[in-house]
């Protein structure tokens, strides 16, 4: 453990106290922090007739695990997960590569309009979403590809910040290595491929995260362009089914609420450390 | 012709998947967006010219001036209240050591990873004025909660209160920041004298004056663009949506209604460049501002 100096005239004392102070406030600020996931998770348990109880009933009386079948069958939520998920990943994998690529020709070589270019990019990175869905819709419409997933996956790799995030990756990357490798002949390509990528690994990996998370908890998009319940993502499922029955079964809401929270949560308590760095790092997180 | 350097031909082939993007998806459609705001367009038929029509309209809407009274309320309430409750947990991060900071600031975070319309849906449950656990809580200390979820007065409030859940990032940024300050600069001003509030006041802060003012913006600029929380707890179906008036219009609802509920393409543009006008403009004060109150060290970081 760190020493931390007293203040001049502190006691050890009256420094005790302090550090049980702050962890208990720290405690307190936890507390609630987690009580909506716990209270959502024992709600999701009670019967419909536990609700209006006053006072509140804590504990589901009885324990109704009915509510997640229920839940589950009520809506196609696996083939949710399906969908969510796997438009995850390719959103993930067509951003990283495109914008690696593209973050390397800024990084790293010089050519003509990389000023402009670079300028256009920035001045897009304040441009709200709101702006660019309409005509994209009028567009993707024309295409045949509203109520369908490459709606969700084809326009999704337009990511300034992610050029901006690798760029200072790729920069990092000492040049030198890159010059070894052209002396012994590789060119543009495999330098990239081979020496810059695998280099910039923690920044690809911080990256991905943030924009699985954002894919995944994405709710415009898929509301815009999504009409099929089979082709629903996670997140509008849970809308239509609180919209179904939010006023009627808070258990059976609560549960869908809760199929689509806990699997993210097991994800990040196990890669934590990891996520929450890269998010410092990044600064951004998406929200 | 003059001959294009070998250089510049390889940095175009590795620009050219995501310039294609840019143009396509984002450019372009910004420049159409441009032309349809000048327009009357339903779908139906093809775009009719009206000039500066549906601006003028935006300034007329009262739907507009509801929604955007709403949206600044919210914006005015939870950009401060969230960035001084998220500064004071990363002090208090700060200050302890080891396993227990990893672990709060876990916890912290959960909440964040919570999709927006799971946190919707749940605080509709909790923010229940006869049901809910926030006004079981205040009625521990004999206080009546108000309606939080149907008295048109306390709908805002009830929406700042849920934001306020949601500070994992901001406490996150600014805790990576509170680390970053030299320990050597509090410990001198400690040696000094200086009390807790002037070493805060007069070391810390402006030594994390740029991750705070860079949160102001980002938090801002979600807060005016407050969607998906709201639509999933008051416009998800027909009776949410008439029972409540528009006492939780913000102004990106009222544009998805415009656009894909009365299919008004035109006039949701407008509403969508007038939106765009409003964040450049409040982004440019809040560098200018910035620039005045923010303290960069004289050697920049990579980049």
């Amino acid at each position: 453990m760190a020493v931390i100096p007293a203040s001049p005239g502190s006691r050890p004392g009256a420094r005790r106290l302090g550090r049980i102070g702050l962890h208990a406030a720290l405690a307190a600020g936890g507390l609630l922090m987690l009580f909506p996931f716990v209270w959502m998770l024992l709600t999701s348990f009670k019967g419909a007739h536990q609700m209006l109880n006053t006072p509140l009933d804590w504990l589901p009386n009885p324990w109704r695990a009915q509510n997640y079948p229920d839940a589950f069958g009520a809506l196609p939520f696996a083939q949710a997960y399906w969908n969510s998920f796997y438009i995850a990943v390719l959103n993930v994998v067509l951003t990283l590569f495109t914008s690696a690529m593209a973050a390397y020709a800024f990084a790293r070589i010089r050519f003509r309009g990389s000023g402009l270019l670079f300028g256009l990019f920035l001045a897009t990175q304040m441009v709200p979403q709101q702006v660019t869905v309409v005509p994209l819709y009028l567009m993707l419409a024309e295409l045949g590809w509203v109520d369908s997933h490459l709606a969700l996956i084809v326009p999704g790799f337009v990511n300034p910040f992610a050029v901006f995030l690798l760029r200072q990756f790729i920069r990092a990357v000492p040049i030198e290595l890159e010059e070894a490798a052209r002396l012994d002949g590789a060119g543009r390509w495999t330098i990239f491929w081979r020496i810059v990528l695998p280099n910039v690994r923690p920044g690809l990996g911080a990256l991905g995260i943030i924009v699985f998370l954002a894919s995944w908890n994405g709710f415009f998009f898929p509301l815009i362009f999504l009409n099929s319940p089979e082709l629903a993502t996670v997140p509008l499922l849970v809308s239509q089914f609180a919209g179904q029955h939010g006023a009627t079964d808070y258990g059976l809401t609560l549960a869908a609420s809760a199929i689509s929270v806990i699997p993210m949560m097991i994800a990040f308590l196990i890669g934590q450390r990891r996520i929450l760095n890269s998010m410092a790092m990044s600064g951004l997180g998406g929200r | 012709m003059r001959r294009i350097r070998p250089e510049t031909r390889w940095a175009y082939v590795f620009l050219l998947p995501w310039l294609i993007g840019l143009v396509v998806f984002q450019l372009g459609p910004m420049v159409a967006s441009l032309v349809l705001s000048f327009t009357d367009f339903d779908l139906i038929g093809s775009p009719e010219f009206v000039g500066l029509g549906n601006y003028a309209k935006t300034a007329q809407d009262p739907k507009v001036l509801r929604a955007v009274g709403n949206t600044v309320y919210y914006t005015a309430l939870h950009v401060p209240l969230s960035i001084a409750l998220a500064l004071a947990l990363a002090l208090m991060l700060n200050r302890i050591t080891g396993r227990a900071a990893g672990v709060f600031r876990t916890i912290f975070y959960l909440p964040s990873m919570t999709p927006y319309v799971a946190v919707g849906v749940l605080f509709l449950f909790l923010l229940n004025g006869q049901a809910g656990m926030v006004n079981q809580f205040l009625g521990l200390f004999g206080i009546e909660g108000p309606q939080w979820t149907t008295d048109p007065d306390w709908i805002l409030p009830g929406i700042v209160l849920m934001s306020l859940w949601n500070l994992g990032s901001t406490t996150i940024i600014l805790f990576a920041a509170l680390r970053n300050v030299p320990r050597e600069l509090t410990e001198a001003a400690m040696i000094d004298g200086a009390g807790r509030w002037q070493r805060f006041r007069s070391i810390t802060l402006p030594m994390i004056s740029s991750a705070v003012f860079f949160v102001v913006i980002i938090n801002t600029i979600s807060a005016l663009q407050m969607f998906d929380q709201v639509y999933a707890m008051f416009f998800g179906n027909q009776i949410a949506q008439q029972s409540h008036g528009d006492a939780a219009l913000f102004y990106v609802v009222y544009l998805f209604q415009q656009a894909f509920q009365f299919l008004h393409m035109g006039y949701a543009s407008a509403l969508a460049w007038v939106l765009f006008l409003v964040i450049m403009v409040i982004t440019l004060i809040q560098v200018k501002v910035g620039n005045r109150l923010v303290y960069y060290e004289a050697e920049e970081h990579a980049g």
